[in-house]
């Protein structure tokens, strides 16, 4: 059975941990590098992106990380996840290089203006696919970068992509109901295990 | 697109569990606890502690001090309104805080009433002594609730009480037969919707922290085993010796709250915790946790 992980350093851990198990995987939280070991994926949820990459930098996260990424192990990031795993994050010295992505954090400004809206999905190449996009104080994607696949948008923007093993989106999927965003980093995540 | 709904209100709470609210009553301040790991702060004119000491009326505090905090930090930023008062609640929607605490701490401007919050776009968090009382700020339009200690004491005896007593509720209610529902939302004095909704997911509707009196490491992994799922500390940080120390060992305790070991290690050489009252002292008169109807 594949086993994934949760970052769950601060933030909304416990809906990706309900998400997954509601996906029939065993899902667990992390709070100690050493508890990535037995992980197939993980998942870096939404939070304060500033809390949760001081408390990586103070428990020695990274160079675990980096070990997680390189054996080629799929990861996702929403919202504060995804500034964490981005290439680039406009004027702040985060973001672990995982997907070539430049990001700015909140973008669409402050709580009052944190807002719901359908995006168009293209999951496994279906395309017309609409998706509630829940998105607070949320990120923006300002530049994707080469081989980065776009799998939604909202209106003209990216909001959900893929870079070989890595997903990254700015908006919610945990906070509704959907589970299509999960199953589709779990159908990821048992491919990989097959293959490897 | 549809901003100010119910799901981006309780949305950001569900963002800051596991993390530390912290009072702050300057942009310097504010730093500080950005610094050392605050997933959000508090603007206040005086931190609880000095609103004790001072008396006479508290209000919200200054819009300018406020914005001078909003613009030091990237984490949002939360203000109090006193309870009642939809006044002011507007003046912190007008400069666009991220959440309003309608708050106990200062003093009431309605006796009988608390605001509207479904005419907010900007969220709301309100205190709670018990389950009735949670239920009906969530009715209301609370999209958080924290659970009242007593404000700028230190002594987190009260934080403790409440939170039992909510958790006790909800536990009591889930093992009920859906019959007798409507009779407990009554004795409540809350929506029958909302017992429902105890009673089907054995949790409240939003997200509950933790306030008052809440000022070590060891305050704060206690009260998130209690069933906390985030804590705010007031006065335990600017008033403890040494506060840059303190918030940061308050926020590893917060994460780390089911590990000892790490609760051990953070909580050494800390300094002084705040001095603080001892709540069973305090006459009637002095309990601000008993504000709110």
């Amino acid at each position: 059975m594949c086993r994934i992980g949760v970052l769950a350093l601060q933030g909304s851990f416990r809906e990706h941990v309900q998400a997954l198990t509601k996906c029939a995987v065993h899902a667990y939280e992390v709070r100690l590098p050493d508890q990535l070991k037995a992980a197939d994926g993980l998942i870096v949820p939404g939070g304060e992106s500033t809390v949760i990459d001081k408390l990586i930098k103070k428990y020695g996260f990274k160079a675990h990380l980096d070990h997680f990424f390189r054996a080629g192990k799929p990861m996702m990031g929403t919202c504060a996840g995804m500034i964490m795993l981005a290439g680039k994050v406009l004027g702040q010295d985060i973001g672990w290089g995982y997907i070539n992505l430049t990001v700015e954090r909140n973008a669409y400004g402050r709580q009052i203006d944190s807002f719901e809206q359908d995006i168009d999905l293209n999951l496994n190449c279906r395309k017309g696919q609409d998706f509630k996009g829940i998105f607070i104080r949320a990120p923006k994607i300002v530049k994707v970068g080469t081989d980065v696949q776009i799998l939604g948008m909202l209106g003209k923007e990216a909001v959900l992509v893929r870079q070989n093993h890595v997903v990254a989106c700015s908006f919610h999927p945990e906070l509704c109901r959907d589970l299509r965003i999960h199953q589709y980093f779990v159908q990821m995540i048992k491919k990989n295990k097959r293959e490897s | 697109m549809e901003k100010g709904t119910i799901k981006v209100k309780a949305g950001l709470a569900e963002m800051l569990k596991g993390g530390v609210i912290m009072d702050v009553t300057t942009p310097e301040q504010a730093k500080i606890a950005e610094e050392a790991g605050a997933v959000s702060v508090m603007g206040l004119e005086k931190i609880p502690a000095d609103i004790r000491t001072a008396g006479g009326v508290a209000r919200m505090t200054d819009p300018q001090i406020l914005q001078k905090i909003m613009e030091a930090v990237s984490i949002p930023v939360m203000a109090k309104a006193r309870i009642g008062h939809f006044g002011e609640a507007q003046i912190l929607q007008a400069i666009g805080i991220d959440y309003i605490d309608e708050s106990e701490v200062l003093t009431p401007a309605d006796e009988r009433f608390h605001i509207n919050k479904w005419d907010f776009k900007v969220p709301f968090v309100c205190g709670a002594t018990n389950l009735g009382e949670a239920l009906r700020r969530i009715g209301e339009g609370a999209a958080m609730v924290r659970t009242k200690g007593e404000p700028g004491t230190g002594d987190v005896v009260h934080a403790v009480t409440h939170l039992r007593a909510i958790n006790d509720d909800i536990t009591r209610i889930a093992n009920l037969p859906r019959e007798e529902l409507m009779t407990v939302a009554k004795e409540l004095g809350a929506p029958y919707e909302l017992v429902v909704y105890v009673h089907d997911h054995k949790k409240l509707p939003v997200v509950n922290f933790s306030a008052g009196g809440i000022s070590t490491p060891a305050d704060a992994a206690m009260i998130m085993q209690l069933g906390a799922e985030g804590v705010f500390v007031g006065s335990g940080i600017f008033k403890s010796e040494n506060p840059m120390k303190m918030a940061q060992a308050i926020v590893e305790a917060t994460t780390h709250f089911n590990n000892p070991d790490v609760v051990a290690r953070v909580s050494r050489g800390l300094g002084s915790p705040m001095q603080g009252t001892v709540c069973s002292g305090l006459d009637e008169q002095q309990m601000l946790s008993a504000r709110g109807w």
